[in-house]
């Protein structure tokens, strides 16, 4: 049976901006499935973006949508849920956006933990602006500021969010979709911030600078460095070279923002 | 029953007249000498069920504000000069996607740290001019702590009647500085609320303008489902490069401002009607105004004073009639040149625009007023 | 009293003048009707550095906040006598801690001197009530609210734990002005 996912897109909004061959598409799919799971209500539901070609996903989908500023839309989703706890909020962007010019807003979101889902797209380059290098580019790699190779170390987004106190850390590549619903549903499900990494590719500014010949090149990439957690305890640090863990990489218990700030609200209350 | 009075501090009564205009969301980060606005409504908003959050800057802190009103509450943040700069993208943000909030400004010295503890005017300009791209402005300058308190409800209003962001601008020496206040009774000014749409939820535009200049806006969370952006946008809130639309939406948010200006407009005129010499002052400045000319009319010199309440939009139609009776408008600021331009472009060259600005971390004092007046011919 | 009484009380951050100021405004505006406008400056310092409060207080509106010509100071420390003590009107009064302010400023006004801190942890009991000492002292040479208006504000202001040393504190400062002045 064919899956709805039309009614989860606002009537006429698409064709997207994305390129053919761009991941984000899949990823935006397989959140719908996971919405689908989990039961989200339209009305109760935001999902906010910042600036970039996969922040562009709050214009196609059919819930309260809030497209912010370059970086800034973890901070906004922060004002929507402290001032309504009761809905459900969803972040998504790219790289650049939340670890860069974002990256302040990401760490302190992963440290308050509050209950929102961030699903940030991680294609390693700045797509919108024609493939300049972010701080998720592997060293060496080619963009559009780094002609003679990229200098500059490369974040690991999970590593960032563990270290920040995210108590929901996941990964996913753009190619594993089915696990791409999976690991956004349990995020959703968990109380607390959870933050889901997807791998993702970008033909045109990333991959034609660096050697994919195709589309097909850089899904293969994506396939063949994905190790699932549990298939990489059973590995040697030589087969787990240049390869990426996926699945879920990180789940604790921590009181959540939002309820210890209706503890503050009682306390005031009681003074 | 006689009214609660307090000797209350500028930046107390600033907290105490955002709840009296019902603000339930403030979200802000520590600055020099706004942080007592911080400090109260931390106290004061959570016993009321309202919620008060510290983000990680003062970018988070405006970002947190407008998505906080966009599900429907009344929204503050209070900062300084530094933090007013780091602001400005998302106070550009407001005024586009028409988001109501209140930002209150407690100017010190600049540049960049300039001097926290210290007074300055400098950031009127700013106000204006601050954030990129054409957009409407209102900001206002109380100059006393009733009037902040007053002042901080009808920002409120205005924010919520017109759906924007509305500036507060004081200097330090108002801000920390404590007068005897006499609160008002719940009732006693007006307050304001947003105006929520009626449509049914498939028929609601956020920026449907065939509601007048300012559409309803409805809430995030409620049975209304909407899409809010940066970008240039239609009527249904989507983003759009259709040049008319583009247009038609521009055009729109300045008329609702600079239609709006007689209900915006608030001046005081102290002594100006047989006045040859004009002071315009605001702020703790239009207090050494004020208290100048009182000193000048014992000596028969007629002097008055035009004191701005609201700086923007300008009071441009009242000041280029003063330039006309009066011989000259004397402009003193705590800055080295900024409103006086204003003065002198409605003006039109029809009175002499003598200025006196100060920078040092002192108030401009009445002596110095009163010899610039004397120095007009 | 004249239309416009300015007083100011400078010394070291962390002394309590800025709350000296407040109580000394309160008195004035709550509690006797008059106007009052209390405004400070102070420099990046929690403690230490020179700090001061200013106080005006009239029976008509106030415009200018800051003083003029100050008909009241108080100085705690060298520094703040050195930095705040001009501008005292002809006639005028300063009082001093005369523990600490050795080097007394020049003017034509009447100088006080009392061991403010002194009397605070010898007679009183603790430090931290200099300021209330120095307020008592203050309204005793000023006369500017009366003695139960300034105390009313004092306890109006303190932790109920704290009210009969800063009762006392008020008092003895107060008392040491009218012996100064004797004398």
């Amino acid at each position: 049976m064919a899956y709805d996912y039309e009614k989860h897109i606002r009537p006429g909004k698409l064709p997207h901006i994305w390129c053919p061959g761009c991941g984000h598409g899949i990823i935006m799919k397989g959140m719908i499935r996971a919405f689908e799971a989990c039961g989200l209500e339209k009305n109760n539901t935001a999902i906010i973006s910042g600036i970039g070609c996969a922040s562009r996903m709050t214009g196609y989908m059919d819930y309260n949508t809030l497209h912010t500023a370059h970086g800034r839309a973890a901070a906004f989703a922060t004002g929507v849920k402290m001032a309504k706890p009761e809905m459900d909020v969803i972040v998504v962007g790219g790289d650049g956006d939340g670890t860069a010019i974002g990256g302040n807003h990401f760490i302190h979101a992963c440290r308050r933990n509050i209950d929102m889902t961030y699903v940030i797209m991680n294609n390693s380059i700045y797509g919108m602006t024609g493939g300049q290098f972010s701080p998720c580019t592997p060293t060496g790699a080619l963009a559009s500021t780094t002609v003679y190779g990229n200098p500059d170390p490369t974040f690991d987004i999970a590593k960032l969010a563990i270290g920040a106190g995210a108590t929901f850390v996941a990964r996913g590549t753009a190619f594993h979709a089915a696990q791409i619903e999976k690991l956004v549903a349990e995020g959703i499900r968990h109380k607390g911030l959870a933050v889901i990494e997807i791998l993702d590719d970008c033909p045109t500014t990333y991959g034609r600078r660096n050697k994919f010949r195709s589309v097909i090149d850089m899904m293969k990439r994506l396939k063949e460095i994905a190790v699932p957690v549990a298939a990489a305890a059973k590995m040697t640090p030589e087969q787990l070279e240049g390869k990426v863990l996926t699945g879920v990489l990180h789940k604790e218990e921590r009181p959540e923002y939002t309820e210890q700030y209706a503890q503050v609200i009682s306390r005031a209350k009681g003074a | 029953m006689a009214k609660k009075v307090a000797l209350l501090q500028g930046n107390d009564a600033c907290a105490q007249g955002a709840l009296y205009a019902g603000c339930n969301f403030f979200g802000g980060y520590p600055i020099t000498p706004s942080t007592e606005v911080a400090e109260v409504l931390s106290i004061e908003l959570p016993k009321r069920g309202g919620k008060f959050i510290q983000m990680e800057d003062e970018i988070a802190a405006m970002a947190s504000i407008i998505g906080a009103s966009l599900t429907g509450q009344k929204v503050l943040t209070a900062t300084s000069g530094p933090g007013v700069s780091l602001k400005q993208e998302l106070i550009g943000y407001a005024c586009i996607a028409e988001v109501p909030c209140v930002i209150i400004n407690v100017m010190r010295g600049g540049p960049s740290t300039g001097m926290p503890t210290g007074p300055g005017q400098s950031d009127v300009q700013q106000a204006k001019w601050g954030t990129h791209g054409d957009h409407p402005v209102i900001a206002l300058v109380p100059a006393s702590v009733q009037e902040i308190f007053s002042e901080t409800v009808r920002a409120f209003n205005l924010a919520e009647k017109y759906r924007m962001p509305v500036q507060v601008l004081y200097d330090e020496i108002v801000g920390h500085m404590r007068e005897r206040i006499e609160f008002p009774e719940p009732g006693e000014l007006e307050v304001i609320n947003r105006t929520e749409p009626t449509v049914s939820p498939e028929d609601y535009k956020p920026f449907d303008p065939s509601f007048g200049d300012v559409p309803p806006l409805a809430a995030f969370g409620s049975e209304y489902r909407f899409h809010v952006t940066g970008l240039n946008k239609a009527a249904d809130g989507f983003p759009t490069t259709k040049a008319n639309l583009v247009d038609d939406e521009q055009r729109r948010q300045i008329r609702k401002v600079d239609g709006a200006q007689p209900e915006i407009e608030l001046n005081e005129e102290y002594l100006t009607e047989d006045a040859e010499v004009i002071i315009f002052a605001y702020g703790s400045t239009s207090r050494s105004a004020r208290y100048a000319v009182n000193e000048m009319r014992k000596e028969g010199i007629k002097v008055g004073l035009f004191r701005p309440i609201t700086l923007w939009p300008f009071p441009e139609k009242r000041i280029a009639e003063l330039g006309k009776q009066a011989k000259a408008i004397v402009v003193a600021e705590l800055n080295l040149g900024q409103m006086n331009l204003e003065v002198e472009r409605v003006t039109k060259g029809s009175c002499e625009v003598p200025f006196l600005g100060r920078v040092d971390g002192e108030p401009i004092n009445p002596g110095q007023i009163i010899d610039q007046v004397k120095e007009v011919k | 009293m004249a239309q416009r009484f300015e007083i100011r009380f400078s010394g070291a951050g962390g002394q309590g003048l800025i709350t000296a100021g407040i109580i000394l405004a309160e008195a004035a505006s709550i509690n006797e009707g008059k106007h009052a406008v209390q405004s400070q400056s102070y420099g990046p310092e929690a403690r230490g550095g020179a700090s001061k409060s200013e106080v005006i207080i009239s029976d008509e509106p106030i415009d200018y906040p800051k003083a003029t010509v100050v008909d009241a100071c108080l100085a705690m420390t060298q520094e703040s006598a050195d930095k705040y003590a001009n501008g005292i009107k002809p006639g005028g009064v300063l009082l001093i801690d005369s523990d600490f302010v050795k080097s007394v400023p020049a003017g034509d006004f009447k100088v006080v001197k009392i061991p403010i801190m002194r009397t605070a942890k010898e007679e009183v009991g603790r430090e931290i009530v200099a300021n209330v000492v120095a307020l008592g002292a203050m309204i005793a040479l000023t006369d500017v609210v009366s003695r139960e208006a300034g105390l009313k504000a004092v306890l109006a202001k303190v932790p109920e734990a704290f009210l009969d040393l800063n009762e006392k504190a008020y008092s003895v400062g107060f008392e040491k002005v009218k012996e100064a002045l004797d004398a």
